[in-house]
């Protein structure tokens, strides 16, 4: 017996572009435009296919069910749809086409904060925090102590949060938006917040959340969380659905998405967001022992990843890293370019021009299986230049590796060759 | 399951042009009515010394300079009254005016945070950024109320006019606010706009000179076309006695009246694109 809780139907959502000349953004360019119109009006066709080009669908032709009480993911690179749908389905915008029915207060946590005032304490932040995400006072009041508790920041509770560290600041406007409890949650990506420790208890709280029967909409790049907490996720890619299934299944899919060719990922220039800069990431390869690019790489033999990039203006303090996830989204390990201190003290500076950072992965390391390659380039307390946390993934083949004569599956990311001695005693 | 008819069903659909004003809605929505005005007067004093005493000071300081410069240096007449009182009755429902529409207009586009990412009767802002005004304007009014104890001045029953009248205030600043706070959400120009729309309009209304100098007749009727004319001189009538009300307030309401109505659906239209382009 189940209930429908979201029904869309064909919903699609057209934003302009370019908007700089289409659309007037002061009262001068309204006149001139307008006069400008005046001339045309006249050429009408001509008009039309101007705004044609001027627009784009960030979403179109989604249609989706969601039964009440299910956990449903959504995953999509940046740009694909996912907080346009997340915006479209608690009401903040209103779709260019199509038709959706919701069944029960949708409670949207788009970020946490939101409508946080720093003049005002801790205090009168629940309050206006919560009524705006939709508490009833009287809610509010009960839960007051909870929230509290929540967020560990009982000693600030009446100091103005801008006085809070970030931390503090966030675990507060989680712990409020946390306590939210409508039939319907829409959740974008909040998780990333605070230390681990708290993260740790946020996603048992959102655990919790799924457990209690609401319908939950959760949006994050983060595959393990997204395993962790749905059953069923849809994969979005520029606007449109690509699948629905089960997590697990759908995940893997997403991850492969778009690797034209297997074992390399290369960045377009429009893929690579303004906020890079200087730092351009260029390609990631997976080399085989060989040189070769390739998808699977045996557990017996080393291999290389490589990262190549340019840097437009020096930088000072660079360290480019990489992350290395299953695809279950446990992480196997994280290093950078310049961990070794002489690599450190070369590269304390990087002048402009291209690199390649090139990691040797030994032999005799990863257990079979899928694995995720992240990248991530920053200097350390400084900047995050660029991070891409599902930049490939390849297999590992153990074929010939440490205890392979036994056929059974061994649990585990690695799978190293030890040293084991066989003493017998008594001789 | 029953439970299925009581929960609020929402649609998504896309935006029709023209629509009327769901009350039901803001009146569910009444409480973060409430938390908004109430964010608004309680930030508006943080870390200011004299804290909610600017309430008070703001208009006993504006009624000192006009009483300075029109009253003793320009000697603009007064109907008779004395000056400050004269121009204090015609300032409490100009400032609360004036300080409603700069709030209200600006409230959108300084509430943009909120509007991208939670949905809530966009009307919310725009009122409860004039709710918070109107709360200064109360406190504000009992200088006014020991002004006249001063001066001697016995209010009769008419004072009670002043009830109707600020709220008539309150509608036009409500009907302004709408049309610019739906306009600046777009065309930033009108923050550069407000503050010599206020100016102007300001000299436009019998405030630092009485009534009495526009001629009788048809001038002064027109004259109504200011609704912020009928206010004032409606306050002055019902706090002080002197001119009363005549076809000019008539004119006055029916003003309010279209600029509420046009600001309201002008604004229902807009909101649906907010989020957008904010």
């Amino acid at each position: 017996m189940t209930e429908t809780a979201i029904n869309v139907q064909g919903i699609g959502k057209r934003y302009r572009i370019g908007e700089a000349q289409e659309r007037p953004d002061t009262l001068r360019d309204l006149i001139t435009t307008n006069v400008q119109k005046a001339g045309r009006l006249f050429s009408k066709t001509q008009r039309q296919i101007v705004n044609a080009e001027n627009t784009i669908w960030a979403l179109k032709d989604i249609s989706f069910e969601v039964q009440k009480g299910q956990v449903l993911g959504i995953v999509g690179r940046n740009g694909a749809g996912k907080s346009t749908l997340l915006k479209i389905l608690s009401r903040v915008t209103d779709p260019t086409e199509g038709y959706g029915e919701i069944v029960g207060r949708v409670g949207s946590l788009l970020e946490v904060g939101t409508g946080f005032h720093p003049e005002l304490t801790g205090r009168e932040n629940i309050y206006l925090n919560g009524a705006i995400l939709g508490m009833q006072r009287k809610e509010i009041d009960s839960k007051f102590d909870e929230i509290v508790a929540f967020s560990e920041v009982e000693k600030f509770i009446d100091t103005p949060v801008k006085r809070y560290s970030s931390g503090m600041y966030l675990r507060l406007a989680f712990s409020v938006a946390a306590h939210l409890e409508p039939e319907i949650l829409v959740v974008d990506e909040v998780l990333a917040v605070g230390d681990a420790e708290f993260q740790r208890k946020c996603l048992g709280k959102m655990g919790d959340v799924a457990q209690q029967g609401r319908t939950v909409l959760f949006v994050s790049h983060n595959m393990s969380v997204i395993l962790r907490l749905t059953q069923e996720t849809l994969v979005l890619e520029k606007g449109r659905i690509l699948m629905r299934g089960e997590t697990a299944s759908a995940v893997d899919y997403y991850l492969n998405l778009g690797h034209a060719k297997q074992g390399e990922r290369i960045w377009d220039q429009d893929e690579i967001p303004a906020s890079a800069a200087p730092f351009r990431p260029l390609s990631v390869r997976i080399l085989s022992s060989e040189g070769k690019v390739v998808d699977t790489v045996r557990s017996v033999d080393g291999f290389d990843i490589e990262v190549a990039y340019k840097l437009s203006e020096p930088i000072t303090g660079l360290r480019v890293g990489l992350y290395l996830n299953t695809t279950r989204g446990e992480p196997v390990f994280t290093t950078f370019d310049t961990d070794a201190p002489e690599k450190f003290d070369t590269y304390t500076n990087r002048d402009s021009g291209e690199y390649i950072s090139r990691c040797h992965i030994p032999a005799n390391l990863l257990n079979e299986g899928r694995f995720v390659i992240g990248v991530n380039a920053s200097s350390y307390r400084i900047k995050r230049y660029f991070q891409d946390e599902q930049v490939l993934t390849f297999t590992v083949d153990a074929t010939g590796a440490p205890g392979m004569h036994w056929p059974e599956p061994r649990p585990g990311a690695v799978r190293p060759q030890f040293q084991w001695e066989i003493e017998r005693d008594g001789l | 399951m029953t439970a299925q008819y009581d929960l609020p069903k929402v649609i998504l659909r896309p935006a029709r042009k023209w629509q009327g004003i769901d009350f039901k809605e803001l009146w569910r929505y009444r409480e973060l009515i409430y938390f908004l005005t109430w964010r608004d007067i309680k930030v508006r004093y943080k870390q200011a010394a004299l804290g909610v005493s600017w309430a008070l000071l703001q208009p006993l300081l504006t009624t000192l300079i006009s009483w300075v410069v029109f009253g003793i240096l320009l000697k603009v007449e007064s109907d008779g009254l004395p000056y400050p009182v004269f121009v204090m009755s015609a300032l409490m429902p100009w400032h609360l005016f004036a300080t409603s529409l700069q709030k209200s207009s600006i409230s959108l586009v300084g509430n943009a945070n909120l509007l991208t990412k939670i949905y809530f009767p966009r009307l919310i802002i725009p009122v409860s950024a004039i709710l918070a005004v109107l709360v200064d304007f109360i406190i504000s009014f009992f200088i006014l109320i020991v002004l006249m104890l001063v001066y001697r001045i016995a209010p009769s029953w008419q004072v009670l006019w002043v009830i109707p009248l600020t709220l008539m205030a309150v509608l036009t600043a409500l009907a302004v606010g709408l049309w610019l706070s739906a306009l600046d959400v777009q065309y930033r120009d009108v923050q550069h706009m407000v503050p010599f729309l206020v100016q102007i309009w300001m000299y436009a209304s019998p405030i630092v000179y009485p009534i009495s100098t526009i001629p009788e007749g048809i001038f002064r009727t027109l004259y109504g076309l200011n609704p912020m004319v009928g206010v004032i001189q409606g306050f002055r009538w019902a706090l002080l006695g002197g001119t009363p009300p005549d076809l000019t307030m008539l004119v006055s309401v029916i003003v309010v009246i279209l600029l509420l109505i046009s600001g309201l659906f002008y604004f229902r239209r807009m909101e649906k694109t907010f989020a957008d382009i904010v």
